[in-house]
């Protein structure tokens, strides 16, 4: 059974975006956020979240109400007010007590067991339709996109086929990055010398972002990439047109990449070196230099020539 | 000669950091004119830099923490502002000037602003509630409060000499690492944060072994007030976890100084290990902020609700209970590495876990106050606006624990929404409530009523107009450590977020009112008896302030709320027990290597970050030097003559005769 096609009631409230809009009324804008997912682990994510919140509401709420009426019955002004000043102990309480929040917590084992298997970023996506391996580099700002099946890379801009499960294999060329799209679901990191896993997928067509979520020095506020989810048609007519135009990424072309800079426009690459991938995981290609000050920079404060705008 | 270190290092093109370092060099310059001009040096000195006394170097520590918070304050309220005004636009800050105030503010707020707070209130309270005269090693204690004080001074020269670390408050490699970040800010960071680091886990020691040695006679370990039993458990933290920072920040430090290998990209190190160990100090570390904190708010509600505190045992074990379990969660720090489904569903669970004692905790005091009679007093506001917020608190810090929630809010500002909502709606509220409360003791008169009930309402209020958008901003996937924001739609949520901070800025201005206001009006708000609040532990025995003795007679304890058992006595036989007979006490002497050591360590630190060697080599053989020469001291302990003891004493007395003769005419208990 597909996840995308689980019948849970709040699961298809989740998918349609009705939930999350009522969910979090005063949102000024619904789009765009973890509440309003576009596919089938972002669904996943905002569900647990949102189940998770009513279940701990449902304790907390009464709690809440419980401490203010206590301390407003029992206000030292109030004449009906018992006085218990040595009532300081009471089995039945204490095992009460101890047992709400208990219940409660074992309750939500449940949920984090479930859920953690069921949303694990390494597990493939069930589907018929075999997953599109998508290789993600995070370099000195900006994100590289690489497509091994059809020898084509991009730079800060993700495209994908809808309804088609993507399976992302992530490193980082330098420091710690994060790679999240929101409204797909699931982040993970982008560790230098590892690679993580991640499956996502978006259901249909459409405009989506995607950002770095782990901070990464002076270019980190301009770490975002544009997501377009497009139909298998555009999606191989947008191969068509990269594949063979425009530069090859080749090992001199990556070398280019790894100096910072901020605010790289989006761009494609025709063709790749196939181990490239591999050549950056395994750091057989050296990491990013990082800062290369130009000139006398101050003492003890670099001066990173990483484009200030 | 002088290293990396050269007239460029001054920030003279910048001139937020510039004009900030001109008005604080020129205030520290006229504060210490106006103490030479008006020869407060000797008392300072006497008093005050090189005294041992517990309570002295408690109220070091609380003035310390208060200012480094408003140092913090500072910072926050740029960052709150640059966003604010950085949406598609560039805003006022660069980013390597932003990356270093937010580092800064993390950095500022929990080791140098909430942890001598904490320390501060631990060293002030816990001898006097244990009912002994000094802690463990008085002068060790010194050395402690002043090493802190010199980390705290080393992030301040950073303002103005160099930089601060611009990596986030843990610096996490390889961005730390020197092919990333080969400025001395992370320099900086390494050497206050260790020579601090030191400060911290010299008071944990002490405390410890005071708590587990020092006990009045009868104060065994089921009659000790709460507070006593969450210091311990925060300072057994203490000793398990602040090594480990110290070992990893050592490594860090070996990395960029002698170009090792334990963190870095290359050469076979791993900087998730990093990642790993800090967070193996970094989790239990909030739990030891907080488990204090949780004292201050047991003793508020028992006192101001004129009742035991409900649960005493449960309280006991729930406290230890958190105590042991903080130390199998760190992982949910970084859920989204990728460790696998096993991993992640055992450390979700063992974090979700620490909510049971928190859950019993919040249920006691809940019922504490059932069949009280509840006084609304500023100490029991703050507390109030603790149960309301840390419940909150709590629930978004169990979403953060599931591991599928976690991978859409991590890193987000829905995480730092909520660990801004669990400390400073348990920590900072506690500080507070523990400032109000204990105020009195410390300095002999109550702060003024009206200007604290202001400064609660303002604060209550500004952190949630101040936090609740940074919830929303999280889940429409608003990252944090944004130094300009390319999202229009965020606009709203960043506005009312400034909006808070100006109700933030109005609570503390009343805060700064009150302590003025009540300092011009001491002698109305003086606390002759000792005894302000109807207090129940034993600190509440002594006058306000306390002897520098504390008890002229060491008391003897026959049950729990030692105090309380005092005084209902004295109420029923309606007169206080016979004069005891009184002896010479013998006191530590006062001593300056805790001050001599830290100044030196200070300029050791300086000239590490910039790599002066023979002056680092001299720093070290001078600091090291003091504590030789106290190591062969010949006078340690003076005698305090019989006749000084008593008619201390006496004057205690005669307040609590009167204090009983007032109480004799009203109802006091059924």
């Amino acid at each position: 059974m597909s996840l995308s096609q689980n019948p849970q009631g709040a699961l298809r409230g989740v998918r349609r975006g009705g939930v999350p809009c009522l969910l979090s009324v005063g949102l000024a804008s619904c789009s765009g956020g973890v509440l309003d997912p576009r596919g089938p682990v972002g669904a996943d994510n905002a569900t647990i979240l949102i189940n998770a919140t009513v279940i701990m509401l449902a304790i907390v709420v009464p709690t809440i109400l419980l401490a203010l009426w206590v301390a407003w019955q029992y206000r030292a002004s109030n004449p009906r007010g018992e006085y218990l000043p040595y009532w300081s102990y009471s089995g039945r309480i204490e095992a009460v007590v101890w047992s709400i929040p208990t219940l409660t917590v074992m309750f939500l084992s449940g949920l984090i067991w479930i859920g953690s298997y069921k949303v694990d970023p390494f597990r493939p996506l069930p589907s018929k339709v075999p997953p599109l391996e998508v290789q993600v580099v995070s370099l000195d700002w900006k994100w590289l996109f690489i497509y091994p099946q059809q020898g084509i890379a991009s730079l800060n801009q993700l495209v994908i086929p809808a309804a088609t499960p993507v399976h992302f294999s992530i490193t980082s060329a330098s420091v710690f990055n994060a790679f999240f799209v929101p409204q797909l679901g699931s982040m993970i990191y982008a560790m230098p010398g590892m690679v993580s896993q991640l499956h996502l997928q978006a259901d249909d067509p459409g405009q989506l972002w995607g950002t770095s979520a782990h901070f990464s020095g002076d270019g980190f506020s301009d770490m975002q990439f544009q997501v377009k989810s497009v139909t298998d048609a555009d999606f191989a007519a947008w191969v068509g047109s990269v594949r063979g135009a425009g530069p090859v990424l080749d090992r001199a072309a990556y070398a280019e990449l790894t100096h910072q800079a901020q605010r790289v426009p989006p761009s494609t690459y025709g063709g790749i070196d196939p181990q490239l991938f591999h050549a950056v995981a395994t750091q057989e290609i050296a990491p990013g230099p990082g800062p290369e000050p130009e000139g006398p920079s101050h003492a003890g404060r670099e001066v990173s020539t990483g484009g200030k705008d | 000669m002088f290293g990396k270190l050269d007239l460029s290092a001054i920030p003279f093109s910048e001139p937020i950091a510039l004009i900030t370092s001109v008005v604080v060099i020129l205030i520290a310059v006229g504060v210490l004119i106006l103490i030479t001009v008006k020869g407060w040096w000797p008392y300072l000195w006497h008093e005050w830099i090189t005294s041992v006394d517990h309570k002295r170097i408690g109220v070091m520590y609380c003035l310390l923490g208060v200012v480094m918070l408003i140092r913090g304050f500072a910072d926050a309220i740029m960052m709150r502002t640059q966003q604010a005004v950085a949406i598609n636009a560039p805003g006022y800050l660069s980013p390597e000037h932003y990356d270093q105030i937010f580092t800064a503010h993390g950095t500022i707020m929990i080791l140098f602003g909430a942890m001598p707070l904490v320390l501060g209130f631990m060293n002030f309270l816990v001898p006097l509630q244990l009912g002994v005269r000094d802690v463990a090693f008085p002068t060790f204690n010194s050395v402690g409060f002043w090493l802190t004080a010199s980390g705290a001074l080393l992030i301040n020269v950073s303002l103005f000499v160099g930089e601060f670390a611009r990596t986030g408050w843990l610096p996490y490699p390889p961005l730390s690492e020197t092919a990333y970040t080969p400025g001395v800010g992370v320099d900086y960071y390494l050497w206050a944060v260790q020579i601090s680091g030191v400060g911290t886990l010299i008071t944990g020691i002490n405390i410890v072994t005071t708590v587990l040695k020092m006990r009045c006679p009868g104060m065994s370990y089921l009659r000790m007030p709460v507070f006593c039993w969450t210091a311990l458990a925060s300072c057994l933290l203490i000793v398990a976890t602040f090594p480990v920072l110290t070992a990893t920040l050592a490594m860090l430090t070996l990395d960029r100084y002698l170009g090792w290998h334990y963190f870095t990209n290359t050469a076979g190190g791993n900087p998730m290990m990093f990642v790993n160990l800090v967070w193996a100090w970094g989790h239990p570390e909030v739990y030891i902020l907080v488990l204090p904190a949780f004292g201050i708010f047991s003793e508020v509600f028992s006192t101001f609700s004129g009742k035991p505190l409900f649960g005493y045992r449960s309280m006991v074990a729930a406290t230890l209970f958190i105590c042991i379990v903080s130390m199998m969660v760190w992982l949910h720090h970084f859920f989204t590495m990728g460790a696998g489904p096993a991993v992640n569903t055992f450390f979700g669970i063992s974090s979700s876990i620490i909510a049971v004692g928190t859950g019993v905790k919040i249920y006691n005091w809940i019922f504490t106050m059932y069949g009280g009679r509840v006084r609304f007093e500023v100490p029991m506001l703050w507390s109030m606006g603790f149960i309301f917020t840390f419940i909150i608190g709590g629930l978004t810090g169990v979403l953060l624990a599931i591991p599928p929630a976690d991978f859409v809010t991590h890193n987000s500002m829905f995480l730092v929404a909520h660990f801004h909502n669990v400390i400073i709606g348990g920590v900072v509220f506690a500080v507070f409530a523990g400032l109000e409360f204990w105020f009195p003791k410390a300095f002999g008169f109550r702060l003024h009523e009206g200007w604290g009930k202001a400064a609660f309402w303002f604060a209550f209020i500004g952190f949630w107009v101040t936090f609740t958008p940074l919830y929303v901003l999280g889940l429409l996937g608003m990252t944090r450590r944004l130094q300009h924001i390319n999202f229009e739609e965020w606009r709203p949520w960043l506005y009312i977020s400034v909006i808070g901070v100006g109700i933030l800025i109005l609570g503390v201005i009343s805060q700064a009112t009150q302590l003025v206001v009540s300092i011009r009006d001491r002698q109305n708000l003086r606390d002759v008896t000792g005894d302000p609040w109807d207090g129940r532990s034993l600190e509440w025995a002594t006058p306000s302030p306390p002897p520098f003795f504390n008890f002229a007679v060491m008391p003897d304890v026959e049950g729990e709320e030692a105090y309380w058992g005092i005084k209902l006595r004295a109420v029923e036989t309606q007169q206080l027990s016979p004069e005891p007979t009184y002896e010479p006490i013998h006191m530590p002497v006062n001593s300056p290597v805790g001050f001599y050591t830290a100044f030196f360590t200070s300029v050791f630190g300086f000239a590490m970050v910039w790599y002066i060697w023979w002056l680092a080599i001299l720093a070290l053989v001078a600091a090291f030097a003091g504590f030789v020469v106290f190591a062969w001291r010949d006078v340690h302990e003076f005698e305090v003559p019989v006749e000084q003891v008593a008619s201390v004493d006496r004057a205690r007395r005669a307040a609590r005769a009167a204090l009983l003769d007032r109480l004799g005419t009203q109802e006091v208990l059924p």
